[in-house]
């Protein structure tokens, strides 16, 4: 009998590898893939029969012997690729998530791995970047800025010497799509840096991923060496972050590749001009990169022909916190905010109404039920003083306290700020303390005007985003459910 | 105050390490970060004995490496005496109860078992999740806690 379970680091946090190993000690063949992204299934179990692939979730290792005796038609989900959370998706950059072994290059060569970078060659620099700016695609690392300026800017910098980074410090909580990226697929990153390198000029890239994901480094260290002479003479270098948020930051990231600590550079220079040890470097993040190989083999207008207004293409949603159907969803933008919760997340995990979601990490604006009409797309959000960022959707029902939620905003910026500017390295720590008095009912109305002021020093006063959007979460809190303040 | 002071055999082989290690990683490109993940991984921390050998290595200043040192949260000066269980306390984790976990988490370890807080593993559709050394853990409730706690005490 053969099973496919997922050696996804979600999956193996529910206990895969145990399920695994029962499996194969009952003498099943085990067939590790990468996840689904099924996330409320895993353990997610697989069997192989005449008629395809049925899946069965959640498993235990304690469910294993009944699974295989065929008596757990409990669990018993069907088909998967036919599953309605499947079904509903467009994946393009998670074409393979569920279907192949990760660092199989066969699996990866037989689901069109490599036809991106064929075509990459065989069109060279101009056309490449030419292809990237018709697909329309943005940075999905936050920012949403335009990939094909970026590597135009690049590819027009003076060399000899240019780097790719692929930006790999996801931070964000509830977000998780740069690991399951990494850790399921990791030859499709590699591919689209390798086609960044042909694009600008640069045959060094490094892969920064941060030191919270020990399965997603061993992964990509694996694939790497597996497929070195599939690239070269592009050449990659795994690097592993120490623990700090703000490295996610672009120019952060650069001194901390360069050995420094890890603080925000002034922009301009640009670091598509002077980057990485001063010479133009592409940084861009896992899903960015990700996205390239699809684009380059299909052409941008193929990819342009998916999405909303001025955001194009696909979107991998993270459903995330309390939230039923947690997990993947990769969806060409345009989805409200409400038919992303409730149609396809399912509601509350605990059965409670939903209160309020937070997107785009911990900068992002909280969202009530009643704003639930936006859509998915970079400026339709910025007009509701939100971001979309990297797409992570956390999902709160009604027990939460949105002043607790506005003071952790502020905690969590005084914990990860760099320290080089006074509003946010000072504003961070005066805004937990005055929304600790809140909290305490001291004089709320007094608090709340102070705090306003410090979010607007703050906004105005702070090099980068963290400093400049921890208001975000702050105010939309305040804003949206004034009720929790008044205490 | 972590260091390998002690029988002088002891500091030959601490040296001899950490020349090694040095030497692994001085002709890549931004040497630091990886010497200091590997010296941690090999003394549990970074004594100051080695942020002097390093700054001489790679001709920095001892206070050039020992700001970077400082700046990473990962990067322990003194050892950690305890074993280490990393809660996530992140918002997704705390939308599925981390909070209350954590309060529960530091009666339940009593000292024996040091709880940390890290701010996302990534795991925020599973949560609360946690990470003890390279292993991860999700969907924890008090019973799993407990049980996590008392295999790592
Ligand atoms: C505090 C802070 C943290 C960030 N964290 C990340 C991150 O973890 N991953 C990421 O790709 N971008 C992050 N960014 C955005 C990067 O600075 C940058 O915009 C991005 O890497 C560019 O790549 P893209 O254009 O492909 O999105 C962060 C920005 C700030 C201000
Ligand atoms: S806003 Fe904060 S994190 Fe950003 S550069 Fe200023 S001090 Fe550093
Ligand atoms: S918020 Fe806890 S794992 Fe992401």
């Amino acid at each position: 009998m053969r099973l496919f379970v997922s050696d996804d680091a979600a999956a193996v946090a529910c206990g895969a590898d145990a399920v695994a190993a029962r499996a194969d000690a009952l003498g099943a063949e085990v067939v590790r893939t990468s996840s689904w992204g099924l996330h409320w299934l895993e353990p997610l179990v697989e069997i192989e029969t005449d008629d395809g692939r049925i899946g069965y979730g959640p498993v235990a290792a304690a469910d294993v012997d009944a699974l295989l005796a065929g008596e757990l038609e409990q669990r018993r989900i069907g088909d998967i690729a036919s599953h309605p959370f499947i079904r509903r998706q467009t994946r393009l950059t998670f074409a393979r998530a569920g279907r192949t072994r990760p660092l199989s290059l066969d699996d990866y060569a037989a689901t069109g791995g490599w036809a991106g970078l064929e075509q990459a060659r065989a069109i060279g620099p101009e056309a490449i970047v030419q292809q990237v700016t018709t697909s329309g695609l943005r940075g999905r690392g936050g920012a949403g800025f335009p990939a094909g300026i970026k590597w135009e800017t690049a590819r027009r910098a003076a060399g000899p010497r240019k780097y790719i980074v692929c930006n790999a410090d996801e931070g964000d909580s509830g977000t998780f799509a740069d690991r399951m990226l990494m850790e399921g697929d990791p030859f499709c990153l590699i591919e689209g840096m390798a086609i960044a390198g042909l694009a600008v000029g640069a045959d060094k890239g490094f892969v920064y991923i941060r030191s919270e994901y020990p399965h997603a480094i061993a992964k990509m260290e694996a694939a790497v060496r597996l497929c070195a002479h599939l690239v070269a003479p592009f050449e990659i270098e795994v690097r592993v972050g120490a623990g700090a948020y703000v490295c996610g930051e672009e120019t952060s990231l650069l001194n901390s590749l360069e050995g420094k600590r890890g603080e925000v550079r002034v922009k301009p220079p640009l670091p598509a001009i002077e980057g990485l040890f001063g010479r133009p470097t592409v940084v861009n993040n896992v899903l960015t990169l990700a996205a390239v190989p699809w684009i380059l083999a299909n052409g941008g207008p193929a990819y342009a022909d998916f999405g909303s207004g001025r955001s194009r293409g696909t979107m991998p949603v993270q459903l995330a916190g309390n939230i039923r159907h947690a997990g993947l969803f990769e969806t060409a933008f345009g989805l409200t905010l409400g038919e992303l919760v409730h149609d396809i997340g399912g509601g509350t995990a605990s059965g409670r109404p939903v209160k309020a979601v937070q997107v785009g990490g911990p900068l992002g604006a909280y969202f009530p039920p009643s704003l639930f009409d936006t859509v998915l797309d970079y400026e339709a959000f910025a007009a509701r003083d939100g971001l979309v960022g990297h797409a992570g959707i956390v999902v709160f029902d009604d027990t939460v306290d949105m002043a607790r939620q506005a003071r952790f905003a502020f905690e969590f910026c005084a914990a990860e700020s760099c320290g080089k500017c006074t509003p946010c390295r000072l504003g961070s720590v005066r805004g937990y303390e005055t929304m600790a008095r809140v909290l305490a009912g001291e004089d709320a109305a007094a608090n709340l005007a102070l705090i306003e002021e410090l979010c607007e020093t703050m906004t105005f006063g702070s090099l980068c985003a963290l400093g400049g959007l921890t208001p975000y979460p702050v105010l939309s809190a305040i804003r949206h459910f004034p009720e929790d303040f008044a205490r | 105050m972590c260091s390998w002071q002690g029988l002088d055999s002891a500091v030959t082989d601490a040296n001899a390490q950490l020349d090694a290690i040095i030497a692994a990683h001085q002709g890549r490109e931004g040497p630091l970060l990886p010497i200091l993940h590997e010296v941690q991984r090999a003394f549990g921390c970074i004594p100051e004995d080695a942020i002097r050998h390093i700054a001489h290595a790679l001709n920095l200043s001892r206070a050039e490496v020992s700001g970077v040192v400082g700046f990473y949260h990962d990067f322990r000066r003194a050892p950690e005496p305890l074993p280490v269980i990393k809660l996530c306390r992140a918002e997704a984790c705390q939308a599925r109860g981390s909070d209350a976990l954590a309060r529960w988490a530091e009666e339940a370890a009593a000292g024996r078992v040091a709880i940390e807080t890290v701010y996302c593993l990534g795991l925020c559709s599973v949560g609360p999740s946690a990470m003890v050394g390279s292993e991860v853990h999700a969907r924890l409730d008090p019973a799993a806690l407990d049980q996590l706690i008392e295999r790592a005490a």
